[in-house]
């Protein structure tokens, strides 16, 4: 805890400085409100405005979480078959690239258009933004086991099934978590951008409510939003990360 | 009784020769020690005993079962420790029983105190030293079921101090357990102080240009470091090699 403290003043200084600089620049050049508000008329309204923020919020707190679960499973369970059938990963890997290619703000209309406009439209879209990191992390770890391990569990007589449980999930972990967190970030996203095509809550309502009547203000406290969420996210997979792998935090904390 | 014999194996990779009709055997409880240049094809036999390469002709018997291409038939112990990072010590020794089926975590805590592991059974590996690391790498392999161990240049990477210390240690829990071993080698200190029989690998083609019986009684002192016997001995071996690499040449 003192070690965030000791590292994270510098970027908070910075900040502090830029928001200031903001402020003051705002007000000397008398920049209209609905152009860009100084920082002052963004905290009022994020305090005020809280009661009209926060089932917004929840909405979409609650998308990206459950998009960001079914795209970890969906993510996993292809890095899996895709690991232990070699056929299907020469026939399927190269599409799954290619799939990346396709813009997600192409797709989501056409989802629309599929699905309407409940949920599972919007779960589809989060579910696409968040499975393809944590695929490759997973692919990565599977395949890149060291050589001397693997000699050793063969020579031991280890069965396909005990070197995937024994040797290559457990040295995936490690690079699994920072596809988890590529993922984590990229879910926020995804759900902001599901909620533009048409919900009844979420912040990407609200911010497209803010700026079509020009509240700016509104919309950088969505941004402001967005941000510490996807942050939040971020630190909690950090956490988890550092429980379940015990073995690399201390190793690192030595150096 | 025999407990391992290689027969007339021959082995290529492409079309370079390796292994030319190679026999040997091991005798059940015995330490016997391959020693041979580098190169010459040590690790190539352990993965066919081991059974990640099939052999051109000849076989491999462990007992009375053919083992050409069966894999786990052999407890093994690679060079570097391969101890999975993310196991405890505890548990990584317990993976070669793991691997087999049924595990003995009282006998693994009993084998680590009288290692002078005790006390290290929750740590990781990354915070053992080389030669701890080794002994937790020969304890995984002492304690898995097969009936033979073979050892591939364990102590190699370890400093002379450390390398000594490690040869008297296995010779103490060898005195004990009495497991049927099977030693590679470049050290020829090492070869005649911890076996009772030697192997002389010729190179290219590899096969047993000699062997070597050693004339120590057991348990051996390290006072026979200093034994004019000993010194017959290394001369002897040191000799054949010579001869070895001046053939080649
Ligand atoms: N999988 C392989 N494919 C092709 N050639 C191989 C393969 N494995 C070993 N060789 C060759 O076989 C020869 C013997 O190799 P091996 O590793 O068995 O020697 P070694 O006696 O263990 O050497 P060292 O003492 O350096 O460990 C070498 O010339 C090597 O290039
Ligand atoms: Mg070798």
């Amino acid at each position: 805890m003192i070690n965030v403290f000791r590292k994270g003043w510098r970027p908070a200084a910075v900040l502090l400085l830029l928001f200031i600089l903001w402020e003051l620049s705002v007000n000397l050049a008398e920049v209209p409100a609905w152009l860009l508000p100084p920082p002052t008329d963004i905290i009022h309204e994020a305090v005020f405005g809280w009661d009209g923020f926060r089932p917004h919020l929840q909405s979409t707190v609650l998308l990206s979480l459950r998009g960001f679960a079914i795209g970890t499973f969906i993510g996993l369970l292809t890095a899996v078959i895709l690991h232990l059938l070699p056929f299907i990963r020469e026939s399927v890997y190269p599409l799954l690239i290619l799939s990346q290619n396709v813009p997600i703000i192409v797709l989501a209309p056409l989802l629309v258009v599929w699905f309407g406009f409940g949920i599972l439209p919007k779960l589809i879209v989060i579910t696409l933004v968040c499975f393809f990191p944590i695929t490759v992390a997973a692919l990565d770890g599977f395949r890149q086991t060291p050589a001397d391990l693997r000699h050793y569990m063969l020579m031991a007589g280890a069965r396909r099934g005990q070197l995937f449980w024994k040797l290559e999930l457990p040295h995936s972990l490690p690079s699994l978590f920072s596809g988890l967190k590529i993922s984590a970030t990229y879910s926020v996203m995804g759900a902001v951008i599901s909620e533009w095509l048409g919900a009844k809550a979420g912040i990407g309502v609200y911010m497209t409510l803010a700026s079509s009547s020009f509240r700016t203000d509104r919309v950088f406290v969505a941004i402001l939003a967005i941000m510490l969420l996807s942050l939040l996210l971020f630190g909690g997979i950090l956490l988890s990360e550092r429980l379940l792998i015990k073995w690399k935090s201390r190793e690192s904390g030595r150096k | 009784m025999i407990q391992l014999s290689v027969n007339s194996l021959s082995k290529s990779f492409d079309s370079i020769q390796v292994l030319s009709s190679l026999s040997f055997h091991v005798n059940k409880g015995e330490f016997v020690s391959v020693i041979g240049p580098s190169g010459s094809g040590k690790s190539t036999i352990f993965n066919l005993i081991g059974g990640m390469l099939l052999p051109d002709e000849g076989s491999i018997m462990l007992g009375e079962a053919e083992i050409s291409g069966k894999r786990g038939s052999i407890s093994y112990m690679p060079q570097t420790p391969s101890l999975m990072p993310w196991r405890t010590i505890l548990q990584n020794v317990l993976l070669g029983q793991e691997i087999m089926g049924k595990t003995e975590p009282e006998t693994a805590r009993k084998m680590l105190q009288k290692a002078g592991l005790g006390g290290y059974e929750n740590a990781f590996p990354h915070e053992l030293s080389g030669g701890m690391k080794q002994r937790t790498a020969f304890i995984r392999a002492l304690l898995s079921p097969q009936p033979i161990i073979l050892l591939d240049e364990p102590f190699s990477a370890l400093d002379e101090l450390t390398r000594h210390d490690m040869q008297k240690w296995l010779l103490d829990i060898w005195n004990e357990h009495k497991p049927t071993i099977l030693f590679v080698t470049h050290n020829i200190e090492e070869a005649i102080y911890l076996s009772d029989r030697i192997l002389i690998l010729g190179s290219k083609p590899a096969k047993v240009v000699q062997e070597y019986t050693v004339p120590f009684a057991r348990p051996r002192m390290e006072e026979i470091f200093l034994d004019e016997k000993f010194l017959e001995c290394k001369r002897s071996i040191h000799h054949a090699l010579k001869e070895l690499s001046f053939k080649s040449d």
